[in-house]
C-alpha cells in the first residue's frame, strides 16, 4: 500500500466518523448512533492494523531488494499484487514469458470453423493477379503482358508507374486470358489460366551472409516479392528506398473463422526461417514475431523457436491477433515512423526464393462458414479463383463470398479471386429478408456485444453469420463502446469525428498512423449506429498520405 | 402470415415522389413494424445485433415500471390531501382512473407534438424518422408536474425539440437533453407552474383546508356511474383538504427547517418508497434504482456516471454539514438522497449518452460534478430547492470541454512518446 492510498483511507475514515456525529446530532433517537460508532472503532482498529501490516511488508521488500535477494518481476510481499489477483489463468507453457494481456475485445464466434484437413484436390484453374489489392500503387500500373502471353511464375507482369522499380509478378504460369478493367479505365484483373504442371522463372542464387542490403533490395524486387512487404503507417507497398524501424509479423489468427496458422505454418518451417534470416537484413531494428497466448493451442515451433527475432505472447481476444494491436504494445508507431509487417506465409514465400529458388506463390487457404458442406484447408496459389474454390461444397446458393475474414474481408462474385494477403475465404449467407419487430425481439442468433440481446449472453454459443445491418445508419449516438473492442490507447470515435471534419493536426495527433482498417472492424461490427468505421478511416489515411 | 402482412405494406406504399411527406412517415412505422432488409456494403460484412432502435426501447423499457408507480402515485396523493383512502392500497380503482386521466393526455400530446415536429424534419431532411424522441417522449411526461395544462406542455416540447434538437442537426446533435430542456422551458417561463407546494398535488382548488377537489365531467359522468354499478364507491365532489395539510414536499419542508421539519410530516419509508407528492415519475427509489440497474446491467447508461454522480453529491453534502450554517445545510449527507428526483436524474438524465461526456475518463468527471454542483444548487439555491435539472444542463455544456482536455492529454502522450523515441 503506498502513501496516497493509506491517505485516502484516513480521509475516508475522518469523514465516516465526523458524519456520524451530525447523524447522532440529526436523530435523537439514542440506540442507532452508538453502534455506529462502535462500528467505526472496530473498522479504524482493523485499519491500524492492517497499516501496520502493510509497512512491515513494505519495509521487507525494501530489504529483499536491497540485498539483492529480490530478481526483477518476483513478487516478494505476502499480498499478491494487483497484476496477480487479476491476471487471466495461463496455461504453463506461457509461464516466465513476456506476454502482454488485453482485456478489451471480443471474440465473434460463429459456425462453420474450417476443419484441420488439407484438401490437395481442390484445383483452381485460373488465378490473377489484382492491382487495388496492393494500397498506394497508381490505378493504371503499367503492364508487361498482353492477353494471349504465355508466362511462367514469377515472370513480371507490370509495375507501377510511380515506382517502376517494384515488380508484381505472376503467381502460376500459363496464358494471360484476361486483363479486366474498373472504373475509370483502372486495371482490376490480369487473368492467368494455369498450367497443370507449373513452370517457374529459374532465379539466380544470392548468398544472403555476403551479399550488401542494397543487392538483397534489388533481388527481391526483381523475384517479385516486394509487394508482399506492406508498410504502415497507410498499410502500403513497402517503399524500397526506405530502411524500417522494425518489421512486425503476427503468427496467429483471432478474426472470426480465421485460419489456423500452426496448421498451415506445417512443413514450412525451414522457408519461414529462411524469411526471417531475410527480413533482419532489411531493418536496422527488430523482427517481432506476436505469438498466440491464448492458452487454447501451444504454439508451432517454428513461431516459439525463430531465431534472430524478439518474441511476444498476446493474451485476448480478438483482434489481439493483429499486427496493429501488437505493434501497438510492443512499439508504437509514433509521426514519422516507418514499419513494416508480413503475414506468415509471405514470410515463407520469400525464404523460398532462397531455398528453392523460385517464385513460389503457393498457399494454404481456410475455407470457412456455416454456408459450407465442408469446411477445410486447400492448397492452392495467390489470387484463386474464388468460385473454383467452392465448387460443389456450397450447401446453399443464397450466399456471399468473402475473401479474408467477416470483418475486413472483401465481397466477391463467384467469378472473383482471392485477394492476395488473404489465406481465408468465408462463406456466410446473405441476409436481405424482413424481420418482424427485429429491434425488439431477443435473438439467440445474432452476434451481438449488447446483452440487450439473450446471445450476449452465452458468448460460446456459435452463430449463423449472415449480413443484414440489423438496423439503418444513424449519426454516432452511443459512446465508449468503439473503446471496449478497441485494446489500444486510442480513442476511435473522435478519431472518426476527427477525420470526417478534416482537422488533419488532431487526427495525427489521435494515433491514425497506429490503426489500420482491419483493427477498427470491430469497432464497426459493434457501432450501433451502424457508421462505416473502416471506409472513414481509409479516408483518414488516405488524407493524411496526400498530406504527406 | 409474415409475408402477406409485408405484401400488404407493400401495397400501401405511399409514392416516394408524390407525396414524400406520407412516405417517410409510412417508413418510420414500417421499419417500426419490420427491420428493413438491408445487407452489408463495403466494410465489415456482419453487424452487431444492436441497433438504435433497440437502444432506446431499452430505456423506455426500464421507465415502465415509473409510470405505473407515478401514475397510481398521483390518485394517492390527491386523495391523501382529501384525507380519504389514506391507506396506501386503499381506493385502488378511483386512484388508478384518476392518475390515467391525468397521465394519458399528456402522454399523448407529449407524442402527438414532439413525434409530429420528428417527422416533419425527417420529411424536410430527406432521411428516415430517427429514434431520439422515443426515449425523450417517455421521460418528459415522467418529470412534469401532474397538473401541468397541456398548451404549456406543447410549447416547451416545441421549443425542446425545434431549438435543442433539430437546429443542431437531430438526433445525436443536440447539446442539451431534450427532456430537461423541456421543463427548464417550463420552469422559467412559466414559472408558477412548477414551483410552490401547490403544484405537486393534482386536483385541487388549493392546498389550504376546506379548498374543494377539483373532477371534471369525465370523472363524475362517466366513471362515477360505471363504479356505481359495478358497485365501488366513486369521487366524491364535496371533499375537501383536510386541515393541517400543506402538500409540500421533503425538500421544501427540508429547507424550511431541517430534517427534523421534513419527518414531521412524512416518513423515511415514505420518501424512500415515494408515496410523496412531486413530478409524476420521479419519487419511487427503488423502482428508479432497479431501472439504473438494469440500464447499466445492459450497459445503455455508462455506470461511471451514475457512480461518480452519487460521489460528487455526497462529497458536497459532506462539505455542506460541515459548514452547517442552515437548516437544510445540516440536513445528514445520507438523508440527502431520500428527497428530491437526485436518482431520476442520475439514472435517466445525466447518462443521456449524446449530451454527457464521451470518454471514460471524462464520465468520471462529468458525473461528479454534476452530483457535486446539483447538491449546491439544491441546498443553497433560496428560490427552488432542487438542483439536477440546472445541474446537469450546465454540465452538458461543458461535457464537450472535459472531452476536449481528455483527448488532449491522449494527443499529449502519443507527442511525448514520439519525442522520446526521437
Amino acid at each position: 500500500m503506498n502513501n496516497k492510498t493509506s491517505k485516502a483511507i484516513l480521509t475516508v475514515v475522518a469523514m465516516l466518523s465526523a458524519s456520524s456525529t451530525w447523524a447522532q446530532a440529526g436523530s435523537s433517537s439514542s440506540g442507532y448512533g452508538t453502534y455506529f460508532i462502535y462500528g467505526l472503532i472496530i473498522v479504524a482498529v482493523l485499519v491500524f492494523f492492517m497499516i501496520i501490516l502493510q509497512v512491515s511488508d513494505n519495509l521487507m521488500i525494501i530489504e529483499a531488494k536491497q540485498s539483492g535477494a529480490a530478481s526483477k518481476g518476483v513478487n516478494l510481499s505476502l499480498f499478491p499484487n494487483w497484476k496477480e489477483l487479476f491476471a487471466p489463468r495461463l496455461p504453463k507453457y506461457l509461464q516466465n514469458k513476456p506476454i502482454t494481456v488485453l482485456r478489451r475485445g471480443h471474440n465473434i464466434n460463429l459456425e462453420g470453423e474450417a476443419e484441420k484437413v488439407l484438401d490437395n484436390t481442390v484445383a483452381a484453374k485460373t488465378f490473377a493477379v489484382q492491382p487495388p489489392n496492393f494500397m498506394g500503387i497508381s490505378p493504371i500500373p503499367k503492364l508487361e503482358v498482353e492477353v494471349g502471353n504465355e508466362v511462367k511464375a514469377g515472370d513480371h507482369l507490370f509495375f507501377d508507374k510511380k515506382r517502376p522499380e517494384i515488380k508484381y509478378v505472376a503467381p502460376v504460369s500459363g496464358e494471360v486470358i484476361a486483363i479486366n478493367r474498373g472504373a475509370k479505365r483502372s486495371i482490376s484483373e490480369v487473368v492467368i489460366l494455369a498450367d497443370k504442371e507449373i513452370k517457374y522463372r529459374k532465379l539466380d542464387a544470392f548468398d544472403l551472409d555476403t551479399g550488401s542490403r542494397e543487392d538483397l533490395v534489388n533481388y527481391l524486387l526483381d523475384a517479385g516479392v516486394w509487394p508482399l512487404i506492406r508498410q504502415r503507417p497507410y498499410d502500403i507497398v513497402a517503399e524500397h528506398d526506405a530502411t524500417p524501424r522494425d518489421i512486425f509479423i503476427s503468427t496467429f489468427d483471432s478474426a472470426p473463422l480465421g485460419p489456423n496458422l500452426n496448421f498451415i505454418i506445417e512443413g514450412q518451417e525451414a522457408a519461414f526461417q529462411k524469411g526471417l534470416d531475410v527480413l533482419n537484413k532489411l531493418t536496422d531494428g527488430k523482427v517481432y514475431l506476436g505469438l498466440d497466448g491464448r492458452g487454447k493451442e501451444q504454439p508451432h515451433a517454428a513461431f516459439t523457436e525463430a531465431e534472430g527475432v524478439e518474441t511476444r505472447y498476446f493474451h485476448g481476444k480478438h483482434p489481439a491477433g493483429n499486427v496493429g494491436i501488437q505493434i501497438h504494445h510492443i512499439k508504437p508507431i509514433s509521426s514519422g515512423d516507418k514499419v513494416w509487417v508480413l503475414g506468415v506465409q509471405d514470410v515463407a514465400t520469400i525464404g523460398k526464393i532462397f531455398t528453392e529458388k523460385r517464385f513460389n506463390a503457393e498457399r494454404v487457404v481456410a475455407l470457412a462458414g456455416a454456408e459450407l458442406k465442408q469446411p477445410k484447408y486447400v492448397r492452392t496459389y495467390i489470387g484463386a479463383n474464388v468460385g473454383d474454390l467452392v465448387k460443389d461444397n456450397l450447401a446453399n446458393d443464397h450466399i456471399r463470398l468473402i475473401s479474408g475474414d467477416v470483418l475486413s474481408g472483401k465481397k466477391k462474385m463467384a467469378e472473383g479471386f482471392l485477394d492476395i494477403f488473404d489465406d481465408q475465404l468465408t462463406v456466410v449467407l446473405e441476409g436481405d429478408d424482413y424481420e418482424l419487430f427485429g429491434w425488439l425481439l431477443p435473438s439467440l442468433n445474432t452476434p451481438s456485444v449488447s446483452p440487450t440481446l439473450p446471445s450476449a449472453l452465452f458468448p460460446k454459443m456459435k452463430k449463423r453469420a449472415e449480413t443484414n445491418t440489423h438496423g439503418e445508419k444513424r449519426a454516432f449516438v452511443v459512446t465508449g463502446l468503439y473503446e471496449s473492442v478497441l485494446p489500444m490507447d486510442v480513442y476511435p470515435q473522435e478519431l472518426m469525428k476527427s477525420i470526417l471534419v478534416g482537422d488533419f493536426e488532431k487526427v495525427e495527433g489521435l494515433g491514425i498512423y497506429e490503426l489500420s482498417e482491419e483493427d477498427v472492424a470491430l469497432c464497426e461490427f459493434v457501432c450501433v449506429s451502424k457508421q462505416p468505421v473502416q471506409q472513414i478511416l481509409r479516408q483518414g489515411l488516405d488524407m493524411m498520405r496526400e498530406q504527406g | 402470415m409474415k409475408k402477406a402482412i409485408l405484401n400488404f405494406l407493400h401495397k400501401i406504399e405511399p409514392d416516394k415522389k408524390k407525396s414524400p411527406f406520407l412516405h417517410t412517415v409510412y417508413d418510420g412505422f414500417f421499419t417500426f413494424a419490420f427491420t428493413p432488409n438491408l445487407v452489408t456494403k463495403g466494410g465489415v460484412h456482419i453487424r452487431d445485433g444492436m441497433d438504435l432502435k433497440r437502444q432506446m426501447v431499452q430505456v423506455v423499457l426500464a421507465l415502465l415500471v415509473l409510470y405505473l408507480f407515478g401514475t397510481y402515485n398521483i390518485g394517492h396523493q390527491h386523495f391523501v390531501a382529501l384525507g380519504e383512502y389514506t391507506g396506501f392500497l386503499q381506493g385502488v380503482h378511483l386512484k388508478l382512473i384518476y392518475g390515467l386521466i391525468l397521465v394519458l393526455p399528456i402522454f399523448i400530446v407529449t407524442h402527438v407534438v414532439g413525434l409530429g415536429i420528428e417527422f416533419f424534419y425527417a420529411y424536410k431532411k430527406g432521411h428516415g424518422i430517427e429514434e431520439g424522441f422515443l426515449v425523450s417522449g417517455a421521460l418528459i411526461p415522467l418529470i412534469m408536474p401532474p397538473d401541468i395544462p397541456l398548451w404549456i406542455l406543447s410549447i416547451s416540447i416545441v421549443f425542446a425539440v425545434v431549438i435543442g434538437k433539430e437546429a443542431f442537426g437531430g438526433t445525436g446533435m443536440n447539446v442539451l437533453n431534450i427532456a430537461l430542456l423541456a421543463r427548464v422551458f417550463v420552469f422559467f417561463a412559466y414559472p408558477t407552474y412548477i414551483s410552490g407546494d401547490e403544484v405537486w398535488v393534482a386536483g385541487l382548488e388549493g392546498v389550504s383546508a376546506g379548498a374543494a377537489a377539483n373532477y371534471g365531467w369525465i370523472h363524475l359522468h362517466v366513471f362515477n356511474p360505471l363504479f356505481e354499478a359495478l358497485n365501488l364507491p366513486g369521487y366524491n365532489p364535496a371533499s375537501a383538504v383536510i386541515d393541517g395539510y400543506t402538500g409540500a414536499t421533503p425538500l421544501s419542508l427540508a429547507y424550511q427547517g431541517g430534517w427534523e421539519n421534513v419527518t414531521k410530516t412524512y416518513t423515511d419509508t415514505q420518501m424512500l418508497w415515494g408515496t410523496i407528492p412531486g413530478s409524476i415519475g420521479e419519487s419511487s427509489k427503488p423502482l428508479i434504482i432497479l431501472g439504473a440497474l438494469y440500464l447499466a446491467f445492459t450497459k445503455i447508461a455508462d455506470w461511471r456516471i451514475m457512480f461518480s454522480m452519487v460521489v460528487g453529491a455526497a462529497v458536497m453534502a459532506l462539505l455542506l454539514n460541515v459548514w452547517g450554517a442552515t437548516a437544510f445545510m445540516q440536513v445528514p449527507w445520507y438523508y440527502q438522497f431520500y428527497m428530491g428526483s437526485f436518482f431520476f436524474a442520475m439514472a435517466f438524465m445525466a447518462t443521456d449518452p449524446v449530451t454527457a461526456s464521451a470518454t471514460p475518463t471524462g464520465k468520471w468527471v462529468y458525473g461528479f460534478l454534476i452530483g457535486f454542483i446539483g447538491m449546491i444548487i439544491r441546498v443553497l439555491n433560496p428560490a427552488y430547492p432542487e438542483g439536477w435539472m440546472l445541474a446537469i444542463l450546465f454540465m452538458n455544456v461543458f461535457a464537450p470541454l472535459i472531452d476536449h482536455y481528455v483527448v488532449q492529454a491522449n494527443i499529449n502522450r502519443r507527442l511525448k512518446r514520439a519525442k522520446v523515441a526521437a
